[in-house]
């Protein structure tokens, strides 16, 4: 009897620790995702880099670029950053409350910045100067629309984690993926510097 | 509100006060480019240099104060795997860069 108590017990111990391992190991398998991801945004910024200059006679950079409304969208992104980071830090304090509470700012913050985006190209779209306008500009509409792309699909797997909070809860499924989506956001809002800073600031100067 | 802990799985979660910090000075590091830019007061080289070491910075705070990127986490793994990733972009963007303009100076393009 007093054996098979140990028992149990041993097992169970052990379980938990792979539960932990394989959480563990999931996030960790997402980063190394995110760092091929990487590899895909450095190959954007190379072709816009080898090609802004490419105007084809259209538009150049500092004729279309609103640095304004890049400022806010800029605003928008980091605080979605920070407001996902005490989402995380409530996850840890088991408050799920607060995590879906933060998780629902971090998506509205984000739609607006999705929103933004969307105006910005229709914008340019609808005065002719759409991705098809010049080498410029379709390398411009590939790198930024692929970061706007990725930030699209943050917002679903962001919608989806809320839905789960509410379905699941706070268990060992749930964290590991809130975790992942934590490295992605932030891993979003870290391409997005580069962005506005190499392809933006610079290029209106 | 929590101060920093090791958490459960021995990931480094930081805390309030990390987050709050990594965001004054993320703000600092975007006003300050957008100022230089928008105001204008200031020669191409400067501004150039200046917002690049700018954003060079805000990753690496980014990375410290929101992704927790640092040796211990999974035995350095993570961090290693950053290391040899930011070397095949340095290869990778400097290196097309770098051919494409020898490429453009010996085609002699557009004069």
């Amino acid at each position: 009897m007093t054996t098979q108590t140990v028992n149990q017990h041993e097992s169970h111990a052990h379980d938990e620790h792979e539960h932990h391992d394989a959480g563990a190991m999931k996030v960790f398998g997402f980063w190394v995702y995110l760092m091929s991801d990487l590899v895909i945004f450095g190959s954007l910024f190379a072709t816009y880099a080898v090609l802004m200059n490419g105007t084809a006679g259209g538009p150049s950079g500092a004729d279309i670029f609103e640095l304004p409304l890049i400022l806010i969208s800029t605003f928008l992104l980091l605080f979605s950053s920070f407001t996902y980071g005490m989402a995380v830090l409530a996850m840890h304090a088991d408050r799920v409350a607060q995590v879906k509470g933060w998780l629902g700012i971090t998506f509205l913050l984000g739609a607006g910045f999705i929103g933004l985006e969307i105006y910005e190209f229709h914008h340019l779209i609808a005065e002719g100067f759409g991705p098809d306008r010049s080498a410029f500009l379709s390398s411009f509409f590939t790198l930024v629309g692929t970061h706007g792309l990725h930030v699209a699909f943050g917002l679903i797997w962001m919608l989806v984690m809320i839905i789960q909070l509410y379905t699941k809860g706070l268990n060992d499924k749930t964290r590991p993926r809130i975790m992942c989506l934590s490295l992605f956001w932030h891993f979003l809002d870290i391409v997005w510097i580069c962005v506005f800073t190499f392809v933006y600031l610079m290029g209106v100067l | 509100m929590s101060d920093a802990h090791a958490s459960h799985d021995g990931g480094n979660h930081g805390s309030v006060k990390s987050y709050v910090i990594g965001l004054i000075l993320s703000l600092v590091l975007t006003v300050i480019p957008f100022w230089m830019v928008m105001s204008g007061g200031f020669s191409n080289m400067t501004v150039v240099v200046t917002i690049s070491i700018m954003a060079i910075a805000q990753v690496l705070i980014q990375l410290v104060m929101f992704m927790h990127l640092d040796f211990k986490t999974e035995e350095g793994w993570n961090a290693g795997s950053f290391i040899f990733t930011a070397l095949i972009l340095v290869i990778l963007v400097g290196g097309s860069l770098w051919i494409m303009q020898n490429l453009h100076a010996n085609m002699m393009l557009g004069g």
